[in-house]
């Protein structure tokens, strides 16, 4: 079992949107779905280690900004070249207006 | 009997066409050939990061497990020398043969070559070796001399003097990245060369370019003469279709394919940096790109068209390059535009291109990381949509670019 930790407001997000969130040398990308749900995987690309919350959320998949690798950000699945690695992806709760990640 | 597919060249349009082969579930044979003896790898990162590392790592495609695992017979150094189109079979230089069912050539392009310039200090950059040559000349104390104002000459430019070393950049016409990318962006890129220190010559023809055993000395036309450890050569790239040619496909500026990137032959295709298309979005106008997403998308087009889907091909044109620390990226093709529109972002900025009739044809962005890569991402999609978005929601960088993208689905 991991520790919660507050990553960000839930209003911080905006619908079919994402996030970055950097917790102990480490870089994260929050999701908010479409349909009001929050998600959280890494927030590095596994092709180039770029940052994803700079990318495109479309529904459920992230598209990296980079070389516009996609992965469905609800299960860390990569969707094809050229990333071919998948996101690791983490829980997450929303308490009292915040979202938490377990880390 | 099983069908074999062969695949010329082993290079990105190439590797993901053996890959995609199998992922639609072809169950016969894959050959994937290829004239380099590496297996298949990423060119971007050879200007780039690779050339800045500190250890060269070359970026694989597809492993040699991979391949393995997918079933796809990897024939690395192996160079094909023509096609038998009423045999079908490949002969290889060497010799042998290869039988095929159908073929797909990714034979990519090659660098054009400054005629009567060779030499040891000479250098052009498309491989591996390439890359490794010019790494090895660049360095605090050492001077290069870069001969053209496109991406691979700007992208090396940047990258040597990360590794420190003294840059002159020579330019024959009056400004950087004529061909393709609107003037505002080229000053603001040669802004950046200019304060990173490289020294950039416009419009001062070559008059020789002579290489020595231990330096090399490119003389102007004015009389100016620049000494050089090493001349990088970068006035683009030409594509590889002498195979085509001979075996009696049309050629027009690459392979000529059709929009399911099938040539004259129906059971050759082609793909990547060799082939021109028509493009669908701009009227079936006929275009050669020389773009990593090209390459891949045309490589996954042709394995699907392959297997006989007869799939008409969408893309945008799509492009990215990385200087410092900006990055530019463009979608579709800006000479197609008329009318243009700023957008003002916080570490970047794009114009988008309208055609008389107010279509979004192009978007060209510049920015600081990755910060025009959403809008540009979503602009691409305009475009394919050929949506006429409101200029002054294009201009205003309050308007998400992602509502217009609503809208046009409701008009
Ligand atoms: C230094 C550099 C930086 C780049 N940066 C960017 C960038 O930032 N953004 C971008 O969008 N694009 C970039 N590109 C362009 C991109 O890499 C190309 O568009 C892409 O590689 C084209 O893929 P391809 O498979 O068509 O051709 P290639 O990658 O050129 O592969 C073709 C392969 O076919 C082989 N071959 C040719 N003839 C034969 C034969 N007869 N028998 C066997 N094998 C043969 C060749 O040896 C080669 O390995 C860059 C290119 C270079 C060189
Ligand atoms: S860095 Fe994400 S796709 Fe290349």
């Amino acid at each position: 079992m991991g520790e919660w930790i507050e990553a960000c407001g839930s209003d911080d997000v905006e619908e079919e949107d994402v996030i970055r969130f950097d917790h102990a040398g480490r870089v994260f990308a929050i999701y908010r779905s479409p349909d009001d749900e929050y998600f959280a995987t890494d927030g590095l690309c596994t092709h180039e280690h770029v940052s994803l919350a700079d990318g495109l959320v479309m529904d459920e998949i992230i598209e990296c900004p980079k070389h516009n690798g996609r992965f469905n950000y609800k299960t860390g699945e990569a969707k094809g070249a050229p990333v071919c690695v998948n996101l690791r992806t983490y829980r997450v709760k929303v308490e009292g207006g915040a979202v938490f990640v377990e880390v | 009997m099983s069908k074999h597919f062969v695949i010329v060249g082993a290079g990105e349009a190439g590797a993901r066409a053996a890959m995609a082969l199998r992922e639609q579930g072809f169950d016969g044979d894959v050959t994937l050939v290829g004239g380099e003896t590496h297996l298949p790898y990423e060119r971007p990162p050879l200007s780039k990061d690779g050339m800045v590392a500190e250890v060269f790592a070359a970026k694989t495609i597809a492993t040699a497990e991979r391949l393995v695992d997918a079933g796809v017979a990897f024939r690395g150094g192996v160079t094909v020398a023509g096609i038998d189109r009423a045999g079908k079979r490949l002969e290889m230089k060497g010799g042998s043969t290869l039988p095929y069912d159908k073929l797909l050539l990714a034979t990519g392009a090659s660098p054009r070559r400054l005629a009567g310039v060779e030499g040891e200090r000479i250098v052009y950059l498309r491989t591996i070796e390439d890359a490794q040559r010019l790494r090895g000349a660049l360095g605090p104390g050492r001077h290069i001399a870069i001969i053209g104002g496109g991406f691979i000459g700007l992208e090396l430019a940047a990258s040597a003097r990360a590794r420190g070393a003294e840059v002159t950049l020579i330019e024959a016409l009056p400004r950087l990245l004529s061909r393709g990318v609107p003037a505002g962006i080229a000053a603001r890129i040669q802004a950046r060369h200019l304060a990173g220190g490289v020294r950039l010559v416009f419009g001062d023809p070559i008059a020789a370019i002579e290489s020595a055993a231990v330096s090399a000395r490119v003389t102007l036309e004015s009389g100016m003469c620049i000494e050089a450890d090493m001349v990088l050569i970068g006035i683009g790239a030409a594509p590889n279709v002498a195979l085509a040619e001979a075996a009696g496909l049309t050629v027009v500026n690459g392979i000529a394919v059709d929009e399911r990137l099938q040539t004259t032959d129906a059971d050759i295709f082609a793909a990547g940096d060799c082939c021109s298309f028509p493009l669908a979005i701009y009227g079936g106008r006929r275009v050669r790109l020389e773009s990593w997403r090209n390459a891949q998308d045309q490589g996954n087009l042709a394995a699907r068209n392959m297997l006989s889907a007869g799939e008409v091909g969408a893309s945008v044109p799509w492009f990215w390059s990385d200087q410092y620390e900006l990055t530019l990226q463009i979608a579709g093709l800006a000479d197609e535009g008329a009318l243009t529109v700023e957008r003002e972002l916080a570490e970047g900025s794009i114009l988008f291109h309208l055609s008389a009739d107010g279509r979004l044809v192009a978007a060209s962005g510049i920015g600081v990381g990755n910060a025009v890569a959403k809008d540009i991402r979503l602009a691409e999609m305009l475009i394919g949509r050929r949506a006429r978005p409101d200029m002054a929601a294009l201009g205003d960088p309050g308007v998400r670019l992602k509502v217009l993208l609503s809208q046009g689905e409701l008009a």
